[in-house]
């Protein structure tokens, strides 16, 4: 609370990008965790929250005649312009809110003080949820192939390496310290995923020490232990994820990538995938572009295009494409690093896995793999997702890119996936908002020393707890598409700009009715007919059974009949009228698109109302659809009013 | 006959086609006056059947003996033909190129055409401007339907029948007439119910450079504005093209002449334009080059993105003056046969929920496209891959059904029709064995006695196993109007045509049906459920016991 300058402001405007009309005026709140914005207006509770961990960045602009702007920049591509009517007032609320979202220690996280009513014995099962083992059994290990090493039980050859991998049978302690020792941050090559019918397998590791000519037989060794663990193969694949470029820069700094020369049997490859800093910039440079106030067509296009976002999406998919036909198609093992193995490599390993493994597409399958390839492994999300104050450079969007890659397959294969777009959108909301301790720290060893597990709640059995949110109506586990390798299309055309997740919050660009909610709901009613159908069956035989017996035992008839069951019928039988169902489509999710799930983040339940009543506010009443009808009269004396987002169709 | 003359080479064998994402076909080669056909001569395999106005151009290639024709047509698909002989590929090739270019209208398939099917209902009688007009009456006593045109003497690009306001006679209608571009003079397009407002339609006035003007037309337009009320005039051209435009004996209304209304100018791109943008996109869609900055400059560089971003915008907002501001609308442009009819086509799709059904948008189609004059002949006598010279030919009626599809896209609940109905008539618009798309006027298809020599595209839509086919499986009726985002970002590639044939649609078809099995299955329990509820009320009703309380 030391922080807080100022918890209580009053007369501030919140303003609506679209159509500034349609601000708000209300009294600006500083907690610890979050900014409450309430709207002054009787007999509504109309709030906005902003989770402070959520915050990117708060921009002070120079006060001007009706107050001080204040724009707050969030990580899950939300924006929030505020007006404050005094200067100071504006300043103390900046360097607040500039403290409050830089926390200085793991403490200060919101996940230490996020408090659902949870008992421990709950809390305990969370993290039990998700069980790594289970998923290496599900893959069939161990088995005569692979081990399990408790080489790294004390993370004392790899400290950001998990306590628990899988290494080649053939490979010996010696072997594995040695290669350790020759690979960036002792990340020596160990299994990420393995392929049970034809025991090709995808194992990670970071780049080795090379330089220009070092050797080390270890490593060596280590190879040959992976190449022999798939016994049908005489060869195996290493990709290097980097530009060649880059990857001849770093032997003069002692490290590099494999000499094919000394190592038997490995067919070296280079993948191309830019660096964290080559993509931290990508990522801004499309954002500017979607925050642009009505661009143009070619505005939009070229700001894309120049942005450079989706050809790294694509060459991400490239690679992963690479690894999984590797695998499936020509049985073949691969090595794969980049330097030090924890954000190209977690890109790689992981898309491949989502091409290769149907499992990895359902529901369940897809935590389990970010929780293997990306948590387990030391991707590091805290400095990464910029979760404390800490050095700029470290921060890069390389989880936003997998979950585009994964959203992008989803667009090409719509029945082949369990979740829906709402799942990956939540998820990355989450690893940005630090209310579950799932993402926090670098890895596994830190996770273990801030007591993650004892102190905070899982995301994973959130989600699970909600699936119903989360499914894709148009899946079923017996589809053609949902089975095997998925092979996309990777032509540029085939790459969209993922709408749903960089302009999630502008409303009024999405579509008005989602095809996907309506099917949901339609899914929901046949579950309801099922149910009713077998319930009228029942009573149809009963009460033919119960006329045959009526001659005998008219009284046992009636005593069984209990009123309230007809009634419970004739309800639902009405309510599967088709006029009702009309009825509820119009008032509910399909016309009006679910909020979004932010408010699960920002808000507590209770206040989650007032969130779905400011979303509605902005559509026009009548047609309850449309942003762009409620717009402003076309004046007579001027055909542009500027005040008006009436210039979405009348500009240029 | 003249057919015969022109092909050397009717039938060739061992020919091998080739297409984008379907198993190549050995088989017969056939050519005949309208239609070049591939036969494998064996059951289940597909065979194939081009209407030779359906290719746009041909190119030749030659491997030893082995001669390829690689066939471009107007429906964007790429195919390739290899032909063994080179002489037999010669005339193939020459023959394909002059049957898929005869200029004669009366050599077209239409006129060949006999309906394998029953016609229930002659599409030809199916939107006459009386039955619209029927419509109308019902709604205001305002408007009257004018015979000044019943010979095409006053306006050749117009109908004979047209609907002007009630006190405004046929000979002021003449004077105007000769003050419009055309003479197309200031029609209805379309009455707003909810609040009487109208969207009229017209070419551009003949104010030429010394401001003519003309008391008749300010006198029709004015006539349509209730008392102290202004209106909005549409201009799809930007002021200076407009200015120019007076040179040339063009012009536009002047704020002096017409106090009562306020003139907008929009910036929608004339036909050379749009045919070059179309060259551009279908280029850049078969790039095979895999890289994403070409594809997006090339993309970009199209400007089709644009045009749809535009023409819709301006669509939007003649439809906002008209519900919004309760203002009246006259749109027009140059001639007012093309950006103009994009406007209020689609300004009534968002307005009219009655377009959005299968037969009002056929309706619309007839009113807006046909009967208003787009010269259709013209403008699809060629598509993207044309080589010869463009000379009238536009994509302005494909941007009108992109523009559809957009609002399809953000509305896909409110649409009886899918998407394709739009690409059933895009391919027609451009190669049909019906009718209804040859000639550039009414006049020119009552001239071709098209109604008595051909079917119509309609007759044949409007069965109930077609319907089915084109029908929304989400359709639920909307009655509200609906605004679309033109948002950059709002706005997609149209795949189901560009992308047509670059790309399997295996998976996006899958997903299709499945989403049909998911409302099917509903349905049916809904009836199963229904049923038993009967069934369950009769037993009841057959229980005298239940009937005692």
């Amino acid at each position: 609370m030391e922080h807080i300058r100022l918890p209580k402001v009053e007369n501030v405007r919140l303003l609506d990008k679209v159509s500034p009309r349609r601000s708000r005026v209300g009294t600006f709140y500083l907690t610890a965790t979050h900014s409450i914005f309430v709207e002054d207006v009787a007999g509504v509770r109309n709030e906005t929250w902003v989770l402070h961990s959520l915050v990117c960045s708060v921009e002070k602009q120079s006060a001007t005649a009706s107050g001080c702007p204040l724009i707050i920049h969030c990580k899950n591509f939300q924006v929030h312009h505020f007006v404050i009517p005094l200067e100071r007032e504006c300043h103390d609320v900046h360097l607040s809110l500039l403290r409050l979202s830089q926390p200085e220690s793991y403490e200060e996280l919101y996940c230490f003080s996020y408090k659902p009513n949870v008992n421990d014995e709950e809390k305990r099962q969370e993290w039990d949820f998700l069980d790594l083992k289970a998923d290496y059994s599900r893959m069939g290990l161990p088995n005569s192939l692979w081990k399990l090493s408790p080489i790294n039980q004390h993370y004392k050859v790899s400290d950001t390496y998990p306590a628990d991998l899988f290494v080649p049978e053939s490979a010996s302690p010696p072997v594995i310290v040695g290669s350790s020792k020759f690979r960036s941050r002792g990340r020596f090559p160990t299994l990420s995923y393995y392929s049970k019918e034809n025991h090709a397998a995808i194992c990670r590791s970071s780049q080795p020490l090379s330089g220009f000519s070092a050797r080390c037989l270890e490593d060596e060794q280590m190879l040959e232990a992976i190449l022999r663990s798939n016994p049908r193969s005489d060869f195996m694949y290493v990709v290097d994820t980097r530009p060649k470029l880059n990857a001849i820069a770093n032997r003069a700094a002692g490290k590099g990538y494999e000499n094919e020369d000394n190592y038997s049997n490995i067919k070296f490859q280079f993948i191309g995938i830019e660096n964290i800093h080559v993509m931290r910039n990508s990522q801004q440079k499309m954002l500017e572009v979607c925050e642009l106030r009505s661009p143009s067509m070619s505005n939009f296009l070229e700001g894309l295009e120049s942005s450079g976002w989706l050809k790294h999406i694509k060459a991400v998919l490239d690679a992963g494409i690479f690894i999984a036909k590797a695998v499936a198609e020509e049985g073949v093992s691969v090595l794969v690093h980049c330097s030090d193995g924890w954000d190209r490599t977690a890109q790689v390993c992981s898309v491949a896995c989502v091409l290769l493994d149907p499992y990895y597409r359902t529901l369940r399958g897809l935590m389990v793999l970010i929780e293997k390839d990306w948590v387990s492994f030391g991707h590091k999300f805290t400095h990464r997702c910029n979760h404390q104050v800490g050095d700029p450079k470290e921060v890069s969007p390389i989880i936003d890119q997998f979950l585009e890659c994964v959203w992008q397959l989803m667009e090409q294969f719509p029945c082949a996936f369990e979740f829906n777009e709402r799942f990956l959108i939540t998820i990355h909301s989450h690893i940005y908002s630090c209310q579950y301790g799932n993402f926090i720290g670098n890895n596994q060893r830190e996770r273990i020393e801030l007591g993650l597990r004892e102190r905070t709640h899982s995301l994973w059995s959130y989600l699970w707890t909600n699936q119903a949110d989360y499914i894709n109506p148009l899946y079923r586990p017996n589809h053609s598409q949902t089975q095997g390798l998925l092979r996309p299309s990777t032509a540029p055309y085939c790459f969209k700009f993922w709408r749903g997740l960089y302009n999630r919050f502008d409303r009024g660009m999405h579509p008005r009715q989602s095809v996907e909610d309506y099917l949901s709901a339609i899914q929901e009613e046949t579950q309801q007919l099922e149910e009713q159908l077998a319930s009228h069956k029942q009573k149809i035989a009963q009460l033919e059974k119960e006329q045959g017996w009526r001659s005998v035992t008219q009284k046992a008839a009636t005593f069984d009949k209990s009123p309230t069951a007809w009634v419970r019928g004739n309800d639902l039988a009405l309510a599967n009228t088709p006029q009702d169902y009309t009825g509820g489509f119009i008032t509910s999710s399909p016309c009006q698109p679910k909020a979004p799930d932010s408010s699960l983040i920002l808000l507590p339940k209770d206040l989650n109302q007032s969130s779905e009543t400011s979303l509605s506010n902005g559509s026009d009443q009548e047609s309850g659809i449309a942003d762009l009808s409620c717009r402003s009269p076309l004046s007579e004396d001027s055909p542009r009013d500027p005040d008006s987002d009436e210039a979405a169709y009348s500009a240029a | 006959m003249e057919f015969a003359e022109l092909i050397k080479t009717p039938r060739v064998d061992g020919v091998v086609l080739h297409r984008p994402f379907m198993p190549t076909v050995e088989g017969t080669l056939c050519l005949t006056g309208h239609h070049l056909i591939l036969s494998s001569r064996q059951d289940n395999t597909e065979e194939l059947w081009l209407l030779h106005s359906n290719i746009d151009s041909i190119e030749k290639r030659f491997v030893g003996s082995v001669g390829s024709i690689i066939v471009k047509c107007k429906d964007l698909r790429v195919i390739q033909l290899d032909i063994p002989g080179m002489e037999e590929c010669l005339n193939i090739a020459s023959s394909i190129e002059a049957l898929s270019t005869l200029d004669l209208v009366s050599l077209m398939y239409p006129f060949f055409y006999r309906p394998m099917f029953e016609v229930i209902e002659d599409g030809w009688n199916s939107f006459l401007p009386e039955a619209a007009f029927k419509d109308l009456e019902s709604m205001t006593d305002e408007w009257r339907l004018s015979e000044v045109n019943k010979d095409f003497s006053v306006c050749p690009s117009y109908p004979p029948l047209v609907a002007v306001p009630k006190d405004v006679d046929d000979d002021t209608l003449r004077k105007v007439a000769t003050f419009r571009h055309s003479g197309r003079f200031p029609v209805l397009s379309y009455y707003h119910k909810k609040n009487g407002m109208v969207m009229m339609r017209a070419s551009q006035p003949l104010t030429g450079t010394n401001g003519r003007r003309c008391k008749e037309d300010e006198k029709l337009i004015n006539a349509t504005l209730r008392p102290g009320k202004r209106g909005y005039i549409i201009d799809t051209r930007t002021i200076n093209v407009a200015q120019q435009a007076k040179a040339r004996g063009g012009g536009f209304e002047s704020e002096a002449n017409y106090p009562q209304w306020r003139r907008i100018h929009k910036a929608l791109e004339r036909s050379n334009v749009l045919q070059e943008s179309l060259i551009k996109l279908v280029e850049a869609c078969n790039d095979q080059s895999h890289s994403m900055d070409r594809w997006l400059s090339k993309l970009e560089a199209s400007n089709w993105q644009t045009h749809v971003k535009e023409i819709l915008t301006t669509a939007c907002l003649a439809a906002q003056c008209i519900d919004r501001e309760g203002a009246s609308v006259l749109v027009h442009g140059t001639e007012g046969t093309d950006s103009t009819l994009q406007v209020t086509s689609l300004a009534q799709i968002i307005l009219d929920p009655a377009c959005r059904t299968i037969r009002g948008f056929q309706g619309l189609v007839e009113r807006e496209w046909l009967q208003a004059g787009h010269p259709f002949q013209q403008r699809c006598a060629q598509s993207a891959y044309s080589n010869s010279k463009p000379r009238q030919e536009a994509p302005v009626f494909l941007l009108f059904l992109d523009c559809v599809w957009q609002i399809l896209r953000q509305f896909p609940c409110s649409f009886e029709f899918s998407e394709s109905f739009l690409v059933l008539l895009f391919e027609h618009a451009y190669a049909s064995q019906f009718g209804t798309f040859l000639g550039n006027s009414t006049a020119e298809r009552a001239k071709l006695s098209l109604p008595e020599k051909t079917v119509s595209l309609w007759s044949w839509v409007n069965r109930p196993q077609e319907l089915e086919r084109l029908t929304n499986p989400l359709y639920e009726a909307n009655s509200l109007v609906i605004w679309p985002s033109v948002a950059p970002q709002s706005l997609l590639l149209w795949e189901g045509v560009f992308l047509r044939w670059n790309r399997s649609s295996k998976c996006l078809d899958e997903a299709y049906e499945e989403m049909v099995h998911i409302i099917e299955y509903n349905k049916e329990l809904q009836n199963k459920v229904n049923t038993l509820r009967r069934q369950l009320a009769q037993l009841e009703t057959e229980d005298p016991l239940l009937q005692t309380p």
